[in-house]
């Protein structure tokens, strides 16, 4: 084939795809800009004629929006801090500590990732509903504050610190929590922001666990509202779409900012499956 | 301090919370799944009773079951292909000489992977609304009569696979991406000096290079698609008709809406027992088809 025409081909389908991947978060900030009823309209309009923040206001002012955005904020930091802590400690151990059983309990591990978690659901509820803690934040934080991911990506990362560096600061007498915190922790910190913003967004976008657990409104997550709301408000298309935006926008934003880190851990965390 | 006592004091967090929320629920899962666990039994344990497999053969004689199990296996069946053949199909573009501005079109076609289901789930219902929404808009445009997309039974399912392929492509584009760029460049070069064309070039080096990655991509890809559930309960609420209810759906409804915990169990590890034997049907298949490929080398 001609070269130049091959080119023109291979980035006119790149460019094609992108506007299809791309055209309904357009779409999206475009009608969540609209006034109400103008998006149900015929020729369907792809620009608001006079553009207002009226449906933001409403959702803020009315419909407790900002409510379910801190309460989203709160469960996704603390997931992400709680799992952190713990992922990083057992991926450590698994990788440079010594213990009885190292291998086969890793094993152990791996081969649980093909049980769904969805089939922990119905007893985790019983048993949370016993602790007290069905509709609150604990209740949607608690079973997330370890991932058998997360111990993987940490522990695949973590096998990379020499072993002399440890050996070196136990002979200075240094014990192990010291180590870890002083000589561990500052080498893995690559790893750290790549499970982090994977944990974050992962708790941000998490609905199925969510919705099982919070029986009110008061503690619900972005997408739990929504979802609600667009059982209710079906019709108002605008008022929705801005719903949408609050909810896609702060993750959306947080991967463009870190995108290299998630993308990385994308790759190390499918290495192996 | 013991050495060994560290190790497990590094590991005591993880274990637990994974112990306590994870293993313990999915061992109890099976033990419910062999009650009567319902809404008595959650008012008053008494009432508990030991059934054991009747919940699984119910299930079997439970047309709604079966249907949703139709409708998982279908959505499976032709969303995995269409996700990851584009997905393929766009890392391939993206590993071309001749693409331009590849930051800027990796970082676009991968967005959609990290919006939250339920918003573009909503963003999509409205633009496949049947009055109103842009792709009627469109097929009208070009002179096509209109389409119920999630109100006509034969096209809610089809609606839902381009949402979860346009959802999902992206996350294996990267990785098959990588896998293209792993491959070693003399190879290509060597097939070039013996004149072999693009698409034998693709058949016979790029195919079979990507294998295991394909594989890998594959089986994570049909063990996420059997679970789907937030994408039907925001756009159709498993209709119309029932023709978009997973078995996920059931699972949550069984179980969250009527209380019958001990029958959703059983839908819960029949999910998982299915998933299970897939899984392994793909792996038997790979080992067998690297069998032959080696036999013919």
């Amino acid at each position: 084939m001609n070269p130049r025409l091959a080119r023109l081909l291979i980035n006119g389908l790149l460019l094609g795809a992108t506007a299809a991947a791309l055209l309904p978060l357009l779409w999206m900030l475009s009608v969540s800009f609209m006034t109400p009823g103008e998006a149900s309209a015929l020729p369907v309009p792809l620009l608001p004629a006079h553009a207002t923040l009226g449906n933001y206001r409403e959702l803020f002012a009315h419909a407790g929006m900002g409510r379910y955005l801190l309460n989203s904020l709160l469960v996704a930091s603390a997931i992400t801090v709680l799992s952190l802590a713990s992922n990083l400690m057992a991926g450590y151990a698994f990788a440079k500590l010594r213990f009885a059983g190292r291998e086969r309990l890793f094993q152990a591990l791996i081969g649980a990732l093909v049980i769904p978690a969805q089939v922990a659901m119905l007893p985790l509820f019983l048993l949370l509903k016993y602790l007290g803690l069905i509709d609150s934040y604990a209740g949607v934080i608690v079973p997330s504050m370890a991932s058998i991911f997360g111990i993987y990506l940490v522990r695949q990362y973590a096998r990379g610190v020499p072993d002399e560096l440890l050996e070196a600061a136990r002979i200075d007498g240094a014990g192990e929590w010291r180590i870890f915190g002083q000589i561990v922790l500052p080498l893995l910190k690559p790893i750290m922001v790549t499970l982090a913003i994977f944990t974050f967004l992962a708790a941000w976008n998490d609905f199925m666990w969510p919705l099982i657990v919070l029986t009110g409104q008061e503690h619900y997550t972005l997408p739990l509202a929504l979802a609600s709301l667009a059982r209710e408000h079906a019709q108002d298309s605008e008022l929705m779409m801005a719903g949408s935006v609050v909810t896609v926008l702060p993750v959306l934003l947080l991967f463009l900012a870190l995108q290299r880190h998630y993308l990385q851990g994308l790759l190390v965390g499918s290495v192996k499956g | 301090m013991n050495p060994h006592r560290t190790a497990w004091l590094f590991l005591a967090p993880a274990l637990l919370v994974l112990g306590v929320f994870f293993l313990v629920p999915v061992i109890a899962a099976l033990g419910l799944s062999l009650t009567d666990y319902d809404l008595y039994a959650l008012a008053n344990l008494h009432n508990l009773r030991f059934v054991g497999l009747h919940n699984y053969w119910a299930l079997l004689h439970r047309p709604l079951f079966w249907s949703a199990l139709g409708n998982t296996f279908y959505f499976v069946a032709v969303g995995v292909p269409l996700s990851i053949g584009t997905s393929l199909a766009t890392a391939l573009l993206l590993n071309s000489p001749l693409a331009r501005c590849k930051p800027f079109f990796r970082t676009a076609l991968f967005a959609p992977v990290v919006t939250t289901v339920v918003a573009v789930a909503v963003i999509w219902r409205y633009m496949f609304n049947t009055k109103y929404g842009l792709v009627n808009y469109a097929l009208g445009e070009i002179g096509l009569h209109p389409v119920d997309w999630l109100g006509d039974p034969h096209w809610a399912m089809p609606t839902i696979i381009a949402f979860a392929v346009w959802k999902n492509f992206g996350y294996n584009m990267i990785i098959i991406l990588a896998g293209l760029q792993a491959i070693p460049p003399d190879l290509y070069e060597a097939a070039r000096i013996d004149g072999a064309s693009a698409p034998r070039q693709f058949w016979h080096i790029t195919l079979p290079m990507l294998r295991p990655t394909m594989l890998m991509v594959t089986i994570l890809t049909v063990a996420g698609y059997f679970q789907l559930f937030a994408e039907p309960y925001v756009m159709t609420e498993g209709g119309p008709l029932q023709s978009t209810m997973s078995v996920l759906y059931l699972m949550y409804q069984d179980g969250f809406k009527w209380w019958n915990l001990g029958v959703a169990s059983a839908v819960a590890f029949t999910l998982f027992v299915i998933i299970f034997a897939v899984t392994m049907l793909l792996l038997w298949f790979a080992r067998r088809g690297e069998r032959a490929a080696g036999g013919r080398a």
